[in-house]
């Protein structure tokens, strides 16, 4: 037959590889896809935040499996599964840690990428995925969080829908559309389930196989933000490529060891993470007549939620939460500069980089405090230094001054 | 790179080092996501042992109590229906209970029982589990024009004596199950664990 | 000791974030939940005092017979005075509801008493607040009860425990050592002894609260052990990982 491909392969896997490119795609994906041979540990975070992936999909199909998405049972069912369920407590920790370190991952990995200008040309679509991967992850988190259904469930469940309620003249009749009630009731709960077991997690795929896709198309980026494809050997492969397999399938084994036992380690001994992790309010059944006496998000949250109370007006709060997220979809655009990683770049983007980072963390911080009026200051002052960190990104990227960058790579370790 | 001291027989040992310690590791981890198939404690609170009161059962009559979720006969049988049990060996399968499963082992004599009279067995019937119905009336019935008593199942016509014995010609395979039991003085049938063993 | 040391580096990262709460200020109780007798002991007390109208609605007998080490039979003639199965969960001996004509904990208290599975997990530092809140009952004539409680002001719980206890009385707040910063918990004087000592009391109150943050999480008694041998595992992988890793990308280097 005209147009049929040979296969290197014989045998079972020599009959599927004719009919299914699956030599093509082990060569292109891993062991002729040519990674810069200079990451360091902050290239572990992708891979890892794929293996929580897969860990949150397993566990959370198991957890499918005992737990009743209503509002009469579902404190109960969880409760249940914690008990009565053989194993069903590790299930439940190995799925509730796996949320935090999820986002762990995912803000060391887009911080890597901020350090190392991973997402100036040409992996802007790269980020751009990836920052939509974060969106969907945030959805996910918080619905997966209703579920339990004790009181900080509730309550933010209540907090966050009512976020939509500031949306001029619509807002109400879309809080009352979202909830299927006047207020988190049962057919919330069941919605929100559907939402976090069915229509999330395959987005969630989707995305991460666009991003891979995409990345794999142009290429990984590395510490020295030099491009590897510009300097290739005869037979076309880049002279600081290494292949992804077996070279960093091993590494990133690794990777995993030492993730994993971390993971173990609070799974087995912290679960609640000193009620970082799971918040001791949750472990009240919801209860629609009293709030928690102090309510807020989980500490992957924080940041936002800072800057949502930082601002005294209810819709602009939204607004500037909202932003805070939507701007860091701009950062391919926003960054002027020349070279891409830190490495090679000037004092003022290095010092917007580090005020960037700890006003991020401190309004984390502050978003877990009950918020007095200094804490309200320093948080608004934060929100401030991070919006600028992007709004003079253009600015200062382009006044830096900048080291020249090597023609290759260099290897640190 | 440097191909030329490349150790391939370490290589090929830590390879197949850090595959069987990640095999084991993963197989150990499969342990609690199938563990967590099985019947949870609510799950074995609610298939408990059940006590039966037979004090009012009479004699040739049927007592039906559930457990786990399934019918369990008893039967005060008459010393005439223990008289038709030994006259039919040689039309059933199994007359001498020599299937394991179907019985415990305090039960595989000729009565299939602990106690001669009391008959206690698993309501549904071993073809395919419909439940049989109990005809204690020795007459010409239609599936059998010498019928001594005992329980004909109106799905496929699978006929078993008062002892739960199969008949030669029934689409059951075995003979009806006679579950754990014990006695609790002479009024309480405790069904779901036997003496000594649960 | 080493399951203390992550939530005290978020604690000083965090500072006084986590302590915040504003709540009372909790004494220190020391219960243990992998002291099996103290269980025991606290199983006891609750079944005796607490029982008849706190429910455990999570928690199965059976369960409790395996984790504590007693027999079904200890636990069905010692324990359950309700009637209930081995493998049910715990109900209030005493009817909970108004309704019927049964008098229950709603007519006596106005409330529903509530159900304790997991109170020892719902609060901030939960086994703490039930010692202390066991330590801090005081006579009061203006509450139905006639008791009242520092730690939980105006509970409509009475002290179930006072003849363990005896009767204390809540010492006014001016004669504290005020030490500026730092809150002082609440001081009593005993007026009646009880049937127990101080120290006996103080060991009461104690296993109750073990008792009841066992029952919170009864995985807590295995998780740390199985925790132990997976860790073990983890490093020997990443171990063998390492020297994998290390092994090929010499052809890097």
């Amino acid at each position: 037959m005209a147009g049929e491909r040979t296969s290197t392969m014989t045998g079972i896997l020599g009959w599927f590889d004719q009919r299914l490119p699956v030599m093509d795609f082990w060569n292109k994906h891993l062991a002729q896809y040519y990674a810069p041979k200079n990451f360091n540990v902050w290239y572990y975070f992708g891979s890892l935040a794929l293996l929580v992936l897969v860990n949150q999909i397993v566990t959370g199909i198991w957890l499918t499996m005992h737990y009743k998405p209503s509002a009469a049972e579902a404190f109960a069912s969880v409760e249940y599964i914690m008990r009565d369920v053989e194993w069903g407590w590790l299930i439940r920790y190995m799925h509730s840690t796996g949320a935090s370190f999820f986002f762990i991952c995912v803000y060391l990995h887009m911080f890597r990428g901020l350090m190392y200008g991973s997402c100036q040309k040409p992996r802007e679509l790269v980020w751009v995925i990836g920052m939509l991967i974060f969106l969907a992850l945030m959805a996910e988190a918080f619905l997966g969080y209703v579920l339990p259904w004790g009181q900080m469930s509730f309550w933010g469940a209540q907090v966050i829908v009512s976020l939509f309620g500031a949306i001029p003249y619509v807002g109400e009749g879309l809080v009352q559309w979202i909830q299927g009630d006047y207020l988190p009731s049962d057919a919330t709960i069941n919605r929100f389930f559907a939402l976090h077991v069915v229509a999330l997690p395959i987005a969630l795929l989707g995305l991460v196989v666009l991003h891979l896709g995409a990345l794999h198309e142009v290429g990984s980026n590395n510490p020295d933000g030099v491009e590897i494809k510009k300097k290739k050997d005869a037979k076309g492969v880049p002279l600081d490529g290494i292949p992804f397999h077996p070279y960093y399938t091993v590494k990133d084994l690794f990777g995993v060891g030492v993730f994993l036992t971390l993971f173990a380690f609070v799974i087995f001994f912290e679960p609640t993470f000193g009620d970082l992790f799971l918040e001791y309010d949750n472990f009240a059944p919801a209860d629609p007549m009293v709030t928690p006496e102090h309510i807020k998000p989980v500490w992957y949250f924080t940041p936002y939620y800072a800057m949502l109370r930082a601002i005294p007006d209810k819709l602009s709060g939204v607004i500037v939460m909202g932003a805070a997220v939507m701007i860091l979809f701009l950062v391919p655009w926003l960054d002027r500069s020349p070279v891409k990683s830190i490495r090679y770049r000037g004092m003022l983007t290095k010092i917007a980089l580090a005020l960037f980072s700890v006003a991020f963390v401190t309004l984390g911080w502050l978003g877990m405090q009950a918020g007095s009026d200094t804490q309200k200051l320093v948080a608004q002052i934060c929100t401030v230094i991070y919006f600028l960190y992007f709004l003079l990104m253009p600015v200062y990227t382009r006044m830096d001054a900048v080291k020249p960058v090597p023609e290759r790579v260099t290897m640190h370790d | 790179m440097a191909a030329e001291s490349v150790n391939h027989g370490r290589r090929r040992f830590l390879t197949a080092s850090t595959a069987v310690v990640g095999g084991v590791g993963t197989a150990f981890a499969a342990v609690p996501f199938i563990a967590a198939w099985f019947p949870s404690a609510k799950a074995v609170a609610a298939g408990a042992p059940v006590a039966a009161d037979i004090s009012k059962l009479e004699v040739g009559a049927q007592l039906v109590v559930a457990w786990r979720g399934r019918p369990i006969f008893i039967v005060r049988r008459s010393p005439e229906m223990l008289a038709t049990l030994d006259g039919e060996k040689d039309r059933l399968k199994d007359p001498d209970s020599s299937v394991p499963e179907q019985q415990p082992e305090f039960a595989k004599n000729a009565h299939r029982s602990l106690k001669p009279d009391i008959l206690v067995l698993v309501g549904s019937c071993t073809h395919l589990g419909c439940s049989p119905k109990l005809h204690t009336e020795v007459r010409a019935e239609p599936w059998d024009a010498q019928w001594k008593g005992g329980y004909y199942c109106p799905c496929h016509n699978s006929r078993f004596d008062l002892a739960g014995r199969v008949y030669e010609g029934s689409p059951a395979p075995t003979n009806l199950v006679v579950p754990p039991y014990r006695f609790d003085g002479d009024a309480r049938v405790i069904i779901g664990e036997s003496e000594g063993a649960t | 000791m080493i399951k203390r040391l992550l939530p005290w580096l978020f604690v000083l990262v965090a500072g006084p974030a986590l302590a915040a709460g504003a709540g009372p200020v909790l004494l220190q109780s020391g219960a243990n939940i992998s002291d099996q007798a103290s269980l025991q002991r606290g199983a006891g007390l609750y079944f005796q005092y607490c029982a008849s109208c706190h429910s455990l609605q999570h928690m199965r007998y059976s369960r409790l017979a395996r984790d504590l080490g007693l027999t079904e039979e200890q636990v069905m003639t010692r324990l359950n005075h309700t009637g209930a199965k081995f493998g049910d969960t715990i109900r209030a001996s005493m009817p909970a509801g108004v309704g019927d004509d049964a008098v229950g904990g709603e007519d006596w208290f106005g409330k529903a008493p509530p159900d304790l599975s997991l109170v020892a997990r719902a609060r901030n530092d939960g086994p703490n607040w039930i010692y202390t809140y066991l330590l801090s009952f005081y006579p009061d004539p203006s509450r139905p009860s006639g008791w009242n409680n520092t730690v939980f002001p105006n509970a409509s719980m009475p002290h179930v425990l006072w003849e363990r206890q005896g009767i204390q009385t809540l010492r006014p707040a001016e004669e504290h050592d005020e030490d500026h910063g730092h809150p002082q918990p609440p001081t009593f004087d005993l007026q009646t002894p009880g049937t127990r000592s101080a120290e006996e009391y103080k060991q009461d109150a104690r296993d109750i609260a073990a008792f009841l943050e066992y029952v919170g999480e009864p995985a807590a008694l295995e998780r740390e052990r199985y925790g132990v041998w997976v860790l073990l595992y983890l490093l020997l992988f990443t171990g063998v990982a390492w020297l994998l890793k290390h092994e090929y990308w010499k052809d890097v280097h």
